[in-house]
């Protein structure tokens, strides 16, 4: 039996020319006026966001793709389901390929829930047929059935939600590719979903490639899996075993990133020297207790003058939800432009903010508006926090399982009426 | 299973960008897609307005009834052996056509960057299905067109059932084209969208919309100004109302830049449509 998908030496790059994805005529008509009286062009970065990635997918096999933020995973779903093209290299693809990286794609809040089944069903590569004769199913599934004639901008979220997912569920290409995007929506109506999809891929030996950071999901649903890290493929096979190569590689914390060299800017107006964490008496850690304030400084240095930029973070907790971003604003307040010089930057994550868990951190040096990211490094440090319950915590003595994305210690009152 | 088995006979070759071709035959497999999307803006649109297709028919009128006033009664344009009302809407109608054709598709890739960015569908479907909406709305134009005339008592030659068709061909190629590469413009010079305005409104006035072409005198610029494809479908569209015969040098001319403007558009279209992803 021939691949479903062969993958040979599969390569995407991407030129970072400026902060902006895309090019304003201005700025190309400026561009060479510039460039003809300075002569410095700007250098163009070229990074691989994909790199000689070689694979074979058999048709029926399930395949989880993991790895970190920035692995390559998504822009992996994107060669294969011809969004993008591939800079190097080439991929075989035996069959239909349907692509769900995002539910509702092309949904729109003027036309019926019914018009929008049809709408996302033809953009998702199903027949106008093929709608027809699942259309009451869908409908069904979704269980919006009193609303489905009714514009979807009167609909909760959680209802365009279940309609999307429900169209998605009831694809039928022999190739399914799935993003992320399961990670939205009510847990429950997800594993109807992918209990659908996983009969669909049993009984038609439907090939699916799965990209999720959940690893309960990947390890029930998939087959096999595959490791990425930084654009290269680290390891394919069966899934338990990719699971916890993956997690022994992740779950280790850093307190500290270092950069001899300095880590420069695309056109080294910054560099960026060293990042690490700490607690109040500056001792490097990288694992707190929920009592303890979490410190983060950030030391580099202004090579160029007569730049507006000001430094920040985003925190991502282990489901790779992002907790929250912060940057100083104290910059961005009074517009002011840096001078040159080496700088400390150190910022407190509270105490009793953080539940228990792994944590992960970028730091940028960006100026806010209008955005334009001079450095940007993603997760560079790791973290762990757990409870010390010999502490005053918000969990006080409760040592069961305990939700929530973050675990404030509030103060409650009482007095008697 | 049925269909499982009948689709097995897909096969994708991916890899890097190399070569070119029209790709009608994968147009033609996301046919349907097309339809669902000239089918959405229809709906979508005539939704949003209370009054409805009206909107479509209340426009093209307006400007007749001012340019009527301005130029008709005021400033004493010879329009020929036509109604003047009726010269100025075989234009308008026509021109509205081309002007909305090109104007929402050049800006639609923009708009559906979302949708591109994660499903791939032949990306010409976009301008494309932009360009049938406005065809959706001058038919309406057109229908008003035909019940002016019979109020007007103007009569039309039968030539009319060949000089039409060929008139409305040649605004939807040259919108096609000047369309999508404004469309493939739009995506890698992103301020490039400010200018479209400003190029309608010039095109306009080099249109016989408001004067006939006749009426110049210089012959050089009459042929300069024939280049505009929209000269000859106004031309092919009232020779049969006038009962002349249309100016043949006007109309070769006006074939051969809409051409060249169709091929123009398609390959610029086609050349960089792989990257609009990465891009947009």
């Amino acid at each position: 039996m021939k691949p479903a998908i062969e993958i040979r030496n599969l390569g995407k790059e991407y030129t970072l020319a400026s902060a902006q994805p895309y090019i304003s005529l201005r700025d190309v008509l400026t561009g060479t006026f510039k460039s003809i009286i300075q002569t410095n062009r700007k250098k163009k970065e070229k990074f691989w966001a994909l790199k000689d990635i070689t694979a074979d997918i058999m048709p029926g096999e399930r395949v989880g793709i993991i790895g970190r933020n920035g692995a390559g995973k998504s822009t992996l779903l994107k060669i294969i389901s011809r969004i993008t093209p591939p800079t190097t290299g080439e991929a075989i693809i035996r069959g239909r390929v349907g692509s769900l990286l995002e539910v509702g794609t092309g949904f729109h809040p003027e036309l019926t829930g019914r018009e929008n089944i049809f709408l996302n069903g033809s953009i998702l590569g199903l027949k106008k047929i093929e709608i027809i004769k699942q259309l009451d199913e869908i409908i069904d599934f979704s269980g919006v059935n009193n609303f489905i004639d009714t514009p979807l901008k009167h609909y909760s979220t959680g209802m365009q939600l279940r309609l999307a997912f429900s169209v998605a569920a009831h694809l039928e290409p022999e190739i399914l590719l799935i993003d992320e995007v399961l990670a939205v929506g009510d847990l429950e109506f997800q594993k109807k979903c992918l209990g659908k999809m996983e009969q669909v891929s049993k009984e038609h030996g439907r090939t699916i490639l799965f990209v999720s950071h959940n690893m309960d999901i990947i390890r029930k649903f998939c087959s096999s899996a595959i490791l990425l890290a930084k654009g290269i493929l680290i390891d394919k096979g069966d899934t338990t075993h990719i699971i916890s190569e993956y997690i022994s590689n992740h779950s280790q914390t850093n307190s500290e990133a270092n950069w001899p060299e300095g880590l420069y800017s695309l056109n080294k107006e910054l560099k960026l020297n060293r990042v690490y964490l700490h607690n109040k008496s500056n001792d490097l850690l990288s694992k707190f207790d929920t009592t303890e304030a979490i410190g983060l400084t950030i030391e580099y240095e202004v090579i160029n003058d007569n730049i507006k930029f000001t430094h920040g973070i985003n925190l991502y907790n282990s489901e790779n939800q992002n907790v929250f971003n912060s940057h100083d604003i104290s910059f961005a307040l009074n517009e002011t432009k840096r001078k040159k010089g080496e700088f400390i930057a150190k910022v407190w994550i509270p105490e009793n903010l953080l539940p228990e868990g792994l944590f992960s951190l970028s730091v940028a040096l960006f100026n806010p508006n209008p955005l334009d990211i001079f450095i940007h490094e993603h997760e560079v440090l790791r973290f762990e926090v757990f409870t010390d319950f010999s502490k005053r915590n918000a969990r006080g003595n409760y040592s069961n399982n305990f939700p929530g994305i973050i675990r404030p210690l509030l103060d409650w009152e009482l007095e008697k009426k | 299973m049925a269909i499982f088995m009948a689709m097995s006979k897909f096969l994708h070759h991916i890899k890097p960008p190399a070569g070119f071709s029209l790709g009608l035959k994968e147009l033609w497999q996301y046919r349907e897609l097309f339809y669902f999307f000239t089918w959405r803006d229809i709906k979508v649109k005539y939704k949003q307005t209370s009054l409805g297709i009206i909107w479509a028919l209340l426009q093209p009128l307006g400007m007749m009834v001012i340019f009527t006033f301005l130029f008709s009664k005021t400033l004493k344009i010879d329009s020929g052996n036509i109604n003047y009302p009726i010269f100025v809407l075989s234009g308008l109608i026509l021109w509205n056509l081309f002007s909305s054709s090109v104007s929402h598709a050049g800006e639609s890739m923009i708009q559906h960057s979302n949708i591109i960015k994660k499903i791939y569908f032949p990306r010409l479907i976009i301008p494309g299905s932009s360009i049938l909406v406005a065809f959706f709305d001058f038919m309406m134009g057109l229908l008003i067109f035909f019940v002016l005339c019979i109020f007007y008592k103007q009569s039309i030659s039968w030539a009319a059932v060949l000089y039409f068709p060929a008139g409305i061909i040649i605004v939807l190629l040259a919108s096609f084209g000047v369309g999508t590469f404004l469309a493939a413009l739009n995506v890698k010079f992103r301020d490039f969208r400010y200018t479209i305005p400003f190029l309608l409104q010039v095109l306009f006035f080099a249109s016989q919309i408001i004067y006939p072409l006749f009426s110049i005198q210089q012959q050089w610029l009459k042929y300069l100004l024939a280049i505009n494809p929209m000269n000859a479908a106004i031309e092919l569209f009232r020779s049969p109302i006038a009962g002349t015969s249309p100016d043949i040098s006007v109309l070769s001319i006006g074939l051969i830049s809409t051409l060249l403007f169709f091929l123009l558009g398609i390959f610029y279209f086609r050349k960089t449509e792989s990257y609009f992803a990465d891009l947009s």
